[in-house]
């Protein structure tokens, strides 16, 4: 299960979705708006997607995380449009016989979903707003 | 022979819009169409921005030729990484049918 939402994430559905008689363990990662950032006092964090591509581009991270460990399965869902302070804009559900390679995929799979996935993030704050752009990935990839 | 080109994000925004359909000569190439976007709308090019590139959605370099009726999608920063800037990015210099 791989999909975009407008609405509040069900943490629920996803351990439902990995639900699998051979799992031991089950993983979970919520990724939910911070009321600071850099110094800024955060309102409201609002996500835009490439609707396709999106959910194509998670479900081929799912995969390379199937070939890295021996987990059974993966649900990521992430929202889209304005996700206020406190509320959960991605959830990771993995399940594996084991938690050890299920904390590793899950894991795995927060991070490169953040650097591949064409979703972006426009923060609004007391005093302004801006698009989300992480420079510390050019400065780690001249490194 | 036209493609259809989408703006996300700062990119929407600076751009006006969120597509455009653009008429491009056989044989262009996605660096290409997207320096001759950025004399058209000149906001686009404005402060330096690690964009990369997709073509039927799927992440290509800039040396991909187009062809009629792809969908060229123009993807500044994502949230937290700049697919440009990592060198592990998936690309493909064919464009994906």
């Amino acid at each position: 299960m791989y999909s975009l939402s407008t609405d509040p994430i069900d943490l629920s559905a996803l351990i439902a979705a990995v639900r699998d008689p051979k799992a031991g363990a089950t993983v979970t990662f919520l990724g939910l708006t911070r009321n600071h950032n850099n110094g800024r006092a955060v309102t409201l964090l609002e996500y835009e997607a490439y609707p396709g591509m999106a959910e194509q581009e998670m479900e081929r991270i799912g995969i390379e995380a199937s070939r890295r460990w021996p987990i059974h399965k993966i649900a990521v869902v992430h929202r889209t449009g304005p996700v206020p302070v406190g509320e959960a804009s991605v959830a990771i559900a993995v399940s594996a016989a084991h938690r050890k390679e299920a904390f590793a995929a899950c894991q795995f799979v927060i991070d490169r979903l953040k650097e591949t996935v064409p979703i972006w993030k426009k923060e609004y704050f007391l005093g302004g707003d801006v698009w989300i752009e992480h420079q510390s990935c050019c400065t780690k990839a001249e490194a | 022979m036209v493609v259809r080109v989408r703006f996300f994000a700062m990119l929407r925004e600076r751009a006006g819009r969120a597509d455009v359909v653009w008429d491009v000569e056989p044989g262009e190439t996605v660096g290409g169409l997207w320096a001759a976007l950025c004399s058209a709308f000149p906001s686009l090019g404005e402060a330096e921005l690690q964009v990369a590139f997709a073509v039927n959605r799927e992440y290509v370099d800039r040396l991909c030729h187009l062809n009629d009726n792809d969908e060229v999608a123009i993807i500044p920063p994502v949230s937290g990484g700049v697919s440009a800037c990592i060198p592990s990015a998936p690309t493909r210099s064919t464009c994906p049918r």
